[in-house]
């Protein structure tokens, strides 16, 4: 038990380092709000899965809480990057780059010709 | 033996998470736009968690957990709130 533990928190550790690494070397933030979702939620799930394996194994009964946490970041990590990036969005259409208008020219030619073949 | 294996597998997970901690402030630092930032905080904040929870995980300190889900919670409302305030200019309207 104690070795299962072992290993699901050095997994975790690892993932929370790969997105912690692509934070700091990926060039745009777009491209830089991806990593950062795998340590806040594989990263976290192994180490909970690590706390319930080893206060299981510890107080001989099963302790669940530490899902809470991984629940809790599962749902609201998501919200929290979908504001960050509307607000970015946001941003660089206010400083005159708009990266949007691309695919809003785009978006209803694309939807017409779908609904043309269905 | 079994015991100083995780003793050290949580030693060896602080060190990684104490590296990602160290990226995540120098992408807070150098970070060019105000959402590079908030996003560095973001992550510093999950980082800190997680190396609150392996702290609890080394020592076998059952208490840690709530600290955690503190963290967890603040991060949360600190990020939401600053994304709102990079939107709108203000947080409550």
């Amino acid at each position: 038990m104690n070795t299962l533990a072992g290993i699901l928190v050095v997994l975790g550790a690892l993932l929370a380092l790969a997105g912690s690494l692509g934070l700091l070397t990926l060039g745009s933030f777009y491209e830089r709000v991806h990593p950062p979702t795998m340590g806040a939620t594989l990263g976290t799930g192994f180490i909970l899965v690590a706390c319930v394996v080893h206060f299981s194994d510890m107080q001989d009964r099963l302790v669940l809480h530490h899902l809470l946490i991984g629940v809790f970041m599962v749902v609201t990590t998501p919200v929290t990057y979908m504001m960050l990036v509307r607000a970015a969005l946001h941003r660089d259409a206010a400083q005159g780059q708009d990266l949007l208008a691309s695919s809003r020219r785009a978006g209803p030619a694309a939807g017409a010709s779908e609904e043309g073949q269905g | 033996m079994n015991a100083s294996f995780l003793d050290t597998a949580a030693f060896a997970a602080q060190v990684l998470i104490g590296l990602a901690v160290v990226f995540a402030a120098t992408r807070l630092v150098i970070g060019p736009r105000a959402q590079d930032r908030v996003l560095a905080m973001d992550t510093l904040y999950v980082n800190a968690m997680l190396l609150i929870l392996t702290h609890g995980l080394r020592t076998g300190n059952p208490y840690v957990f709530e600290s955690a889900l503190v963290i967890a919670v603040l991060g949360f409302v600190s990020t939401a709130a600053l994304a709102k305030f990079l939107l709108r200019g203000e947080v409550i309207e």
